[in-house]
């Protein structure tokens, strides 16, 4: 077993899966030579070649709408999206086109392709490489969206992905990229889609929430065990579409609960993970649902101290779990 | 006797015959529709009518067992050659729960069928270049012996996944054949409004492919050029662009009334170059088509769209609750 960062684990995951299936292929802008603007691809174009590791020439309509039809075709493609930010003009393929190819075909036609795309601030990305964009998918259904929260996760949920019949997209944090390390098996494993995970059983207060924030939220609740404040913490995994037995059994077990996302608050996918413990869990709150979130402002800013003040931090999610374990 | 043009073409007096049988037989369906609509019977139907040569010719030029085509809503002629059946259509029109290309769920002319490699289609325009430059790249990838083919009007010319499907397939020199069916609208815009280039094939040279524009209203004149751009993609030439020059003899579609923006004297004289009628005149003339031979014909169609229409009309639809059926791979729980 080796020690990985987040995106080594990625870069293992995509080259595991073209080394055991000669239909997955990569393309998308800077993925050959280059190896990607983050690495993501490094060392794949050497080893699989220009046919498999394919640069695109920069488009991303015609990157997700080839792929698309690659998938069609029975191919397994991945399409690299260069920054989450620049999937806006994908959209018309990924919600008219990829999300309903198999509901308007009555199950004809297919399209197993994996969209990666890195997203998440605190990077110094300003406005136009920061954005959190799943919300904008999070309400169409025949997409899943996944978002890795650890190397481990990393490896298992985009292997998943790209075996998956169903379009996925696949949100890659990248202040996670390289901020997370740990030990990542070799073999083989896959993390089942659709499933969210107990990252830490608590019976104070229930932490939901995704990506780079679990890794700040398992922080405080270690810091804050010393002080007997015993945090629950459910990483979503999928936030497209929502394990809601994961999120009503958390949500119960503690009766207090903190949803917390690095998007805008409006309409965040907290929004539904909130309505949906609305539904299910009125008897068992103890407190008012709490949503620790991005501002209402159209997307982080440049300079160092706004970016801090738009970002989820460990003191911000300290500072809400602390007022809720009071309430 | 007129030049014998589709034997210096390599085809048979059998085949031109089935060409213009196929385009007899879009017609057909097509009026049919159209009485369907007006009886209140089906509420929608948009129209092939006028673009049956570009169709039919285009889809002879194409290898029915292994190319793939990514057709937009007006091809009804492609898609019956490439083995859709009256039937079938029937089905679509009146949105029954049998209708292989959707099962009842989209509107008439939204094709699709995996057996014959007719992509499943949808309502923006444009979106099925980029799937089609993506079937190709599969197979330059696996290094397979087909071509993907795909149409669109020219008004959806103008759209981003035109000019991106296009780009790509050109830098990666694909076998796609793409064919733009002029018609000189879109809905009610005329082409002048549409288009800052005087001709749609004009656009190819932006993306490094050969761009041709022919006579839409002559199936040879077509087949002619789509087997040439099929020969070159397989030749490993890359991808053309073609556009076929058509018009359209009715309106967009059962919801648009096109006395409002076209005269009387343009849809009079459009007419005179109804396809149809051109290409039974070329028969005639070339001594393929005897007036009996014609008659048959007709009457033979005439059964088939009775046939289908009776049995789609007495189909059944979907459960309501088969709405559900089909977000995800359902084998796998979802």
């Amino acid at each position: 077993m080796a020690i990985l960062t987040y995106i080594q684990a990625i870069t293992k995951a995509i080259q595991e899966e073209m080394e055991q299936d000669e239909k997955v292929f990569i393309f998308g802008q800077d993925v050959g030579k280059k190896g990607g603007v983050f690495r993501a691809t490094d060392g794949l174009y050497e080893q699989f070649g220009k046919n498999r590791v394919i640069d695109a020439p920069l488009a991303e309509s015609a990157i997700a709408g080839v792929g698309i039809g690659a998938a069609m075709y029975g191919m397994r493609p991945i399409a690299e999206i260069q920054f989450a930010d620049f999937i806006l003009p994908a959209v018309n393929q990924i919600i008219s086109e990829a999300a309903k190819i198999r509901y308007r075909s009555n199950n004809d036609w297919q399209c197993p392709i994996t969209i990666r795309a890195p997203f998440g601030g605190g990077v110094n990305g300003a406005l136009y490489h920061s954005q959190s964009v799943e919300a904008i998918f999070a309400n169409q259904p025949g997409l899943k969206i996944v978002i890795p929260s650890s190397p481990y996760d990393a490896k298992g949920l985009l292997k998943a992905a790209i075996r998956d019949p169903d379009p996925v997209l696949f949100f890659e944090h990248k202040r996670a990229y390289r901020l997370l390390k740990e030990e990542v098996p070799d073999e083989d494993y896959t993390i089942p889609i659709g499933k969210a995970e107990v990252k830490r059983e608590g019976s104070d207060l229930t932490v939901i929430t995704y990506g780079l924030c679990v890794h700040f939220a398992m922080e405080v609740a270690e810091k804050l065990a010393v002080e007997n404040i015993d945090v629950h913490i459910l990483d979503l995994r999928t936030i497209y579409p929502l394990d809601k037995k994961a999120i009503i059994d958390a949500a119960k077990k503690t009766g207090k609960i903190l949803l917390i996302t690095e998007d805008n608050k409006e309409g965040s996918v907290m929004s539904e993970v909130a309505a949906i413990i609305a539904e299910h869990c009125l008897f068992d709150l103890d407190a008012p649902i709490q949503r620790l979130a991005g501002p209402d402002v159209p997307a982080m800013p440049y300079a160092p101290t706004m970016e801090k003040y738009f970002m989820i931090n460990p003191d911000k999610i300290e500072a809400a779990i602390r007022d809720l374990a009071e309430f | 006797m007129v030049n014998n043009r589709h034997r210096s073409l390599g085809l048979t007096d059998e085949q031109v015959v089935n060409m213009y049988r196929y385009m007899l037989l879009a017609r057909k369906i097509d009026e049919r529709m159209w009485l369907l609509n007006r009886a209140g019977k089906i509420p929608f139907v948009v129209s092939c009518q006028g673009h049956e040569a570009a169709q039919v010719g285009a889809a002879f030029a194409l290898n029915r067992d292994v190319d793939y085509i990514a057709p937009y809503y007006r091809d009804l002629g492609v898609v019956l050659v490439f083995g859709m059946t009256a039937k079938d259509i029937m089905l679509s029109g009146f949105a029954k729960a049998e209708d292989p290309n959707s099962g009842g769920r989209q509107m008439p002319g939204h094709f699709g069928s995996k057996e014959k490699r007719i992509l499943t289609g949808s309502s923006p325009v444009a979106t099925q270049v980029p799937h089609a430059v993506g079937v190709a790249l599969a197979g330059q990838i696996e290094q397979k012996e087909f071509v993907s083919f795909v149409t669109l009007g020219e008004g959806s010319t103008n759209q981003g996944d035109f000019h991106e499907g296009l780009n790509f397939a050109g830098v990666h020199k694909l076998p796609v054949i793409t064919m733009v069916e002029n018609n000189g609208y879109a809905i009610s815009v005329p082409s002048d409004q549409q288009l800052a280039c005087e001709r749609v094939s004009d656009r190819a040279q932006g993306y490094g492919m050969p761009g041709y524009t022919v006579d839409g209203t002559d199936p040879l004149a077509v087949y002619e050029v789509v087997k040439k751009a099929r020969e070159d993609a397989l030749a490993g030439k890359g991808p053309s662009l073609i556009e076929a020059m058509t018009y359209r003899l009715t309106a967009h579609s059962s919801d648009d009334d096109d006395r409002v923006y076209r005269s009387q004297a343009i849809i009079d004289e459009e007419k005179q170059k109804d396809p149809l009628i051109l290409f039974a005149k070329y028969l005639r003339d070339s001594g393929v088509l005897t007036s009996e031979h014609e008659a048959m014909l007709e009457k033979e169609i005439d059964g088939i769209v009775d046939e289908a229409t009776d049995y789609a009309e007495q189909a059944a639809f979907a459960q309501p609750e088969d709405a559900l059926k089909y977000v995800y791979e359902e084998q796998m729980g979802w």
